[in-house]
């Protein structure tokens, strides 16, 4: 196990869910409910001091329960290690917390989240679209959008009833 | 026909009236095709005369939806994907991308490949502020220094081009190492080249960094404090500017980066001229690398013989069996990589380029996920334009150098 898994078993006890540190990347998953707190710590605490949010995503595992992951990757500028978090989140009560308290960067990053993968973030103070266009429906990273469903903003004109008119009528050359 | 429904952004809080028209606070939308802003952006304005209030960034006009579209292919067809990201610099994404997948897998590169790795990675980071400076310093008036750093950036698409054999859809890492070895002549192209950007860049440095113009419309506009950009995750050279030294090439050495002498340099202010600044020292720096790289770069090959992750040669495709079903498993189903995730970041030209990827065990990969710097730079444009003038809108985007592929994906 990593020094910093230890580090935060040994302040947190069970609510760190589940750690690995495969690959060399140190892994904590913890609950919904202890988001804020256990996040507040990393960010506050001396001994961690993670400064730097460096991404926070979400993970469709369709057919998993919980379905979604909150990845969240964190980096201490000044220590210089990393940590991923993982929130799991049910399907049918799909938010988490807003991190954009505690780092700015969360704010686009949420609304990326919310926009693409569809996690509603408590507490986020302008969640709307941002790589989308408002009128968008669904969101495109779930695995179970189609990659190749359309959305025109103009209706489509269908080829088959609608043909071209034949050469020479209607268009001058 | 309905209305079009992408005129439904919610409007901003409405306005308070004033009741002497001058004081009134106008909104003003700029862009998305704004002729001197490189790249497809709209900035959301409110302004009182010329200064601006508050500013909405809206970003999203290039998106593609490059992370759904690698989920659709196996992992060797996410290559010519990534080219497309930071076009500006495509062989960072490549090799970044190369990286991931092989942490993933848990192989690594023979050490020529990652040599020529790094050192394509540093004239692509040469191209990439070229570019940002060319087209920052036209957008203020200094043609002849957008041209001339075209000519300089030319001559090492040159060396990309005799080594990949394109200019910028290079494609040219695979998981396991790269597709050829570099030319023979690779070294003199590369000196020789180099001499001249030199010569270049050494001019472009009198002509701008002591011009009264260029540093009255730089110094001091777009100041960003380091806590404020430790907080919206901006790395690079706009992060190094403000005066910290974080460098993911210094922190976090991966390929032979911690072999070669380089020097990070930093800027005190945080506004504008020292980005500008800090690009201009860092092209010194990565063509410092590169040289380095090339005289310590020992021969042997340039890709894994694993047939796991790499194809066979064309001998034995066409001869044996063995062979021809090996490269059909890979071409038709992919490259199976166990099941797992990781992160990976490298120093993109404009800051931390990170991939998470997740692999199911499947030939294709299950989620792709990238970092790009640029995402970061433009959340923080809103906050550093507060107060300044419309025209300060121009040099802050141009020295931020969003690459529309990599902050829209």
């Amino acid at each position: 196990m990593g020094r910093l898994i230890d580090l935060l078993r040994e302040r947190f006890g069970d609510k760190i869910v589940e750690s690995h540190a495969e690959l060399g990347d140190e892994t904590i998953v913890i609950r919904r409910d202890d988001q804020l707190e256990i996040f507040r710590h990393l960010r506050e605490d001396p001994a961690m001091a993670f400064d730097f949010l460096v991404d926070e995503i979400g993970v469709d595992y369709l057919g998993r329960t919980p379905r979604f992951d909150l990845v969240c990757q964190l980096l201490s500028v000044k220590h210089r290690h990393r940590l991923r978090v993982k929130v799991p989140i049910e399907e049918g009560d799909c938010w988490a917390h807003s991190l954009s308290s505690i780092w700015k960067s969360a704010n686009w990053l949420e609304r990326e989240a919310w926009d693409l993968v569809g996690i509603r973030f408590e507490g986020h103070p302008d969640l709307r679209r941002i790589l989308m266009y408002p009128s968008f429906e669904g969101h495109p990273l779930r695995k179970d959008y189609p990659f190749n469903r359309r959305q025109p903003i103009v209706p489509e004109r269908d080829p088959i009833e609608n043909p071209w008119p034949p050469r020479g009528v209607g268009i001058r050359r | 026909m309905t209305a079009p429904a992408h005129a439904g952004r919610p409007p901003m809080p409405p306005l308070q009236r004033a009741s002497d028209p001058v004081h009134e606070i106008m909104e003003l939308q700029m862009g998305p095709s704004h002729p001197a802003s490189h790249g497809t952006i709209k900035f959301n304005l409110r302004l009182d005369g010329e200064t601006i209030v508050e500013c909405d960034v809206e970003i999203g006009y290039l998106h593609r939806g490059f992370e759904k579209m690698c989920e659709q292919g196996t992992w060797s067809q996410c290559f010519p994907y990534t080219d497309r990201l930071n076009y500006a610099s495509p062989l960072i994404n490549n090799v970044a991308f190369a990286l991931a997948g092989e942490k993933l897998a848990g192989i690594e590169a023979p050490e020529r490949a990652q040599w020529i790795r790094m050192i394509l990675s540093e004239v692509s980071r040469v191209c990439d502020h070229l570019t940002c400076l060319g087209m920052a310093s036209v957008e203020v008036g200094a043609f002849t220094v957008g041209l001339y750093m075209n000519e300089a950036r030319e001559y090492l698409y040159d060396i990309v081009e005799a080594v990949t054999g394109a200019r910028v859809t290079v494609s040219y890492c695979r998981i396991g190492g790269l597709t050829n070895d570099v030319p023979a002549r690779f070294a003199d192209v590369l000196k020789d080249r180099f001499a001249k950007v030199r010569a270049l860049v050494s001019d472009c440095d009198k002509l701008l960094s002591r011009n009264r113009i260029f540093v009255d419309r730089m110094s001091g506009v777009g100041v960003m404090t380091p806590q404020d950009a430790i907080s919206y995750g901006v790395s690079g050279p706009m992060l190094r500017a403000t005066g910290v030294a974080y460098d993911v090439r210094k922190a976090f050495p991966y390929l032979y980066y911690d072999r070669v002498e380089f020097d990070v340099p930093t800027g005190t202010r945080g506004d504008n001229y020292d980005r500008f600044r800090m690009r201009l020292l860092e092209i010194e720096q990565s063509m410092r690398i590169a040289e380095q790289g090339v005289a310590l770069m020992p021969p042997g090959d340039v890709r894994i013989k694993d047939p796991r992750y790499v194809l066979p040669p064309k001998r034995d495709v066409y001869n044996s069996i063995e062979g021809l079903m090996n490269h059909f498993k890979i071409v038709m189903e992919g490259i199976k990589i166990p099941a797992g995730e990781t992160y990976l970041s490298v120093e993109g030209a404009n800051g931390e380029l990170g991939f998470y990827l997740v692999s199911d065990g499947s030939g294709r990969p299950y989620r792709v996920r990238v970092r790009g710097p640029c995402f970061f730079g433009m959340a923080s444009l809103g906050q550093m334009l507060q107060g300044l003038m419309i025209a300060d809108i121009v040099t802050t985007f141009g020295m931020v150098n969003m690459i529309g592929g990599e902050c829209d994906r």
